[in-house]
């Protein structure tokens, strides 16, 4: 009996390895960790894959990583928020054609003590110059993401060498926005976030918004299929459906439709062509 | 009742057989470990019959002698050298019994039959040996008990019915009762008579006087590495050849 | 402070709710690190058995080297496992990247160092004890080998518990080769990662006291089963 229960329990594991019935369509997404904790495909995947029968499965990690697993022909549509590596991307012959889906904007936190005192400021330049000339900690996520390079971008707007300064006042966590908050939160430090991310963060601490609406600090998100060139194995007509579903009436009411807190978190702008 | 007798057929036969491994000549065996020369110059001969005991005190060479005949152990100089058609596969017809019985972590019976197994004896043959050695050596009502919950005494005489069941023209015995009471000994002593009995060859070391004059057809004596000598068993005991086996005898020997 | 008592309060309720999602996550981590700890045991028990037994020139390098392994970081792992299944890689045309087979991988090469290494140690202790005496009745090393392991199965069960442990704690080889993707790859180390980066600590401290409740469980049965079969053979 022992015997039977036994074997019993070594023949489950076996069921794991049973491949997805061939019925399955479904397309992988190469996307950013601050869109996934943002929650906002928790709230629009469900009504696509009721719409169309295909199922969405998205892999998020940094920019540069999506990018790359893009590039490696390991996702199908790549769907991320740095138009410049975006446009490299497509200029490459990597991706078919970018398209604007959504925006919305960076934030800067920092502890509600603001011992940098940039509380309020117009500027996202004038507030890292105070904060680095008061080398109060900031955490910089450090991995090549979206937001990342958007922070760097705006380090050198503002004329600071801020990765000079790495390891003292400038705290690369090398890490997804999530888990850089969890360290700002643990150090009472500044940083740079999507106003989405820091809407549903639940570990904010004793930080709060700071410093917000300088038009750089602008985000914008874009869609690319990855092209089937040199990955002919790519779901080009299944991911198509994904982005002109995702840039129509219907992707676009429901992404305008997602609040958080209240607050509406993303701001659609898909236009007619690629961009 | 066939089984009992099949086993004994066999015993009686096995020195009679055309194809018997046995005499076993060791013609200057020699064993050297880091240049220290343990055991040298060893001539001597088993035939078919006697029981020989080795003697001699600790450290003399017995054990090492006794792995060198049964092949688990190479000479450094010399030759062990089995007789007839068949010396080439001698290993299968010797059985050897150690000191600590070295048992697996099975039934008693399944200790048997994995011997049987190794030999590819087929399943119905293994099931009667096994059932009759077991029977022959006492151990029928612990045959299901784990080998290694019997006693001392019982685990050395599953060693001798795995033996036993092998049915080997010899078998070497390394001071099978160094570690058992005087009732564990005798019915070991007393099994390994049953198993001459049917006609295996007896090989055994001991530091027992007491067991050497009981069991000894002949006594092989050694000394440090050395054989001294070999004498018929009543002559050895009366009058030995050489002074350290005389001055065993006196207990005076040290090692 | 107060996450603890609430971590502990939140794991009571999603066990006691059975929670679908929790269970669906549940399942897949016990597929996936009980597959991957089968094959690793169906491949490292006789190869360490195999070391134990065999003399061959370079075998002391290969112990240490397959005791090093044991050491084998997950995340580096991952990226090895990744590197061979992406699209890019090798083998990408079997489209195994981001699926559970590709989690069993991973986890299967991580736990092979550990069941060879301990089964190694133990069958060559048993060796030492045996090998005079089975050389005897004419079984050499290799005919020897499955009866070391059946002799050593107590010991090596508790090698391959160990496997498990390794295989349901990380988090960094499962990440990289699954993705972590919601009701496809998402085991519990993942999700405890993904609920940390969101910043609810609470509810991802409940689903690692959860894990660990699975661990429980799963060394609790074995144990059960071990002390049964055991009776007497230890």
């Amino acid at each position: 009996m022992i015997r039977l229960l036994g074997a019993l329990l070594l023949a489950l594991p076996l069921f794991a390895t049973l491949p997805a019935s061939a019925d399955e369509k479904f397309i992988t997404v190469a996307s950013t960790t601050s869109t996934k904790n943002s929650g906002l495909f928790d709230h629009i995947l469900p009504a696509f894959t009721k719409h169309s029968g295909i199922g969405v499965r998205v892999v998020a990690v940094g920019t540069g990583k999506a990018i790359r697993l893009a590039r490696n022909g390991d996702a199908d549509v790549l769907f991320v928020h740095h138009k410049p590596s975006e446009q490299k991307f497509v200029a490459d012959g990597l991706g078919v054609a970018r398209f604007d889906v959504m925006y919305n904007d960076f934030v800067i936190i920092g502890p509600k003590a603001d011992p940098a005192d940039v509380r309020g400021m117009n500027t996202a330049r004038a507030t890292l110059k105070k904060i680095a000339a008061a080398r109060r900690p900031f955490a910089s996520r450090g991995d090549d993401s979206g937001t990342n390079k958007k922070e760097l971008s705006l380090w050198q707007a503002a004329g600071v060498d801020a990765k000079g300064a790495s390891g003292s006042w400038y705290r690369e966590t090398g890490s997804g926005m999530g888990a850089t908050l969890n360290i700002a939160s643990g150090m009472d430090a500044y940083a740079l976030t999507d106003r989405a991310t820091w809407l549903k963060f639940k570990n904010k601490g004793d930080l709060a918004i700071l410093v917000e609406g300088d038009p750089l600090l602008f985000n914008q998100y874009g869609i690319i299929l990855v092209s089937k060139t040199r990955h002919p194995h790519v779901k080009s007509a299944l991911g198509q459906t994904f982005i002109d579903w995702v840039t129509g009436p219907k992707g676009q009411a429901l992404i305008a439709a997602y609040k958080i807190k209240g607050k509406q978190a993303f701001f659609t702008n898909a236009a007619a062509g690629g961009s | 009742m066939k089984a009992a007798n099949d086993l004994a057929e066999a015993g009686v036969q096995a020195a009679d057989r055309a194809d018997t491994i046995l005499p076993l000549a060791v013609k200057d065996v020699a064993y050297v470990i880091d240049g220290k020369r343990l055991i040298d110059g060893i001539d001597l001969t088993f035939a078919a019959g006697p029981r020989t005991i080795v003697l001699g005190p600790n450290g003399a060479g017995k054990s090492l002698l006794l792995r060198l005949c049964h092949g688990l152990l190479q000479p450094s100089s010399g030759r062990v050298t089995w007789q007839g058609p068949s010396a080439g596969e001698a290993r299968q017809r010797q059985a050897m019994v150690f000191q600590k019985p070295v048992l697996l972590r099975r039934s008693a019976r399944a200790n048997v039959d994995y011997a049987l197994k190794l030999k590819k004896v087929a399943r119905e043959d293994r099931r009667r040996i096994t059932e009759d050695v077991l029977a022959r050596t006492g151990l029928a009502a612990v045959a299901e008990t784990p080998a290694r919950l019997l006693s001392g005494g019982e685990q050395q005489k599953l060693a001798l019915a795995r033996a036993w069941a092998l049915q080997p023209e010899m078998l070497f015995l390394d001071e099978p009762t160094a570690h058992l009471d005087p009732a564990a000994t005798a019915a070991v002593e007393a099994i390994v008579g049953d198993m001459r009995a049917q006609g295996t060859r007896i090989v055994m070391t001991t530091h027992d006087l007491g067991q050497a004059q009981r069991m000894a057809d002949e006594v092989a004596f050694l000394h440090k590495g050395r054989l001294m000598e070999t004498t018929q068993a009543d002559q050895f005991f009366d009058h030995p050849q050489s002074g350290e086996a005389a001055a065993f005898l006196r207990g005076e020997l040290r090692w | 402070m107060e996450t603890f008592s609430t971590a502990m309060t939140m794991a009571v309720g999603l066990l006691a709710g059975f929670d679908a999602d929790l269970m669906e996550i549940i399942g897949l981590s016990l597929r996936v690190s009980l597959s991957a700890v089968l094959m690793a045991a169906l491949i490292g028990l006789p190869l360490g058995a195999a070391l134990a037994l065999y003399r061959f020139p370079g075998r002391g390098l290969v112990m240490v080297g397959l005791d090093a392994l044991m050491g084998l970081p997950p995340v580096v792992v991952g990226l090895v496992v990744y590197l061979v299944l992406s699209r890019s890689g090798p083998f990408g045309v079997m489209g195994l990247l981001f699926t559970p087979t590709a989690m069993i991988m991973a986890q299967t090469l991580l736990v092979i160092p550990i069941v060879a290494a301990l089964t190694r140690q133990v069958v060559e202790d048993l060796w030492a004890e045996y090998s005079e005496q089975l050389r005897s009745l004419g079984a050499g090393p290799g005919r020897a080998l499955p009866a070391m392991l059946w002799d050593a199965r107590f010991t090596l069960t508790t090698a391959v518990l160990a496997g498990f442990g390794r295989a349901s704690a990380e988090v960094g080889a499962v990440m990289i080769v699954g993705g972590n993707i919601d009701h496809v790859t998402r085991v519990m180390t993942t999700t405890i990662a993904l609920e940390t980066s969101k910043g609810d600590l609470a509810l991802a401290l409940a689903l690692g006291l959860v894990l660990i409740a699975l661990s429980l469980s799963v060394n609790g049965a074995a144990h059960a089963l071990r002390r049964h079969a055991a009776r007497g053979f230890a």
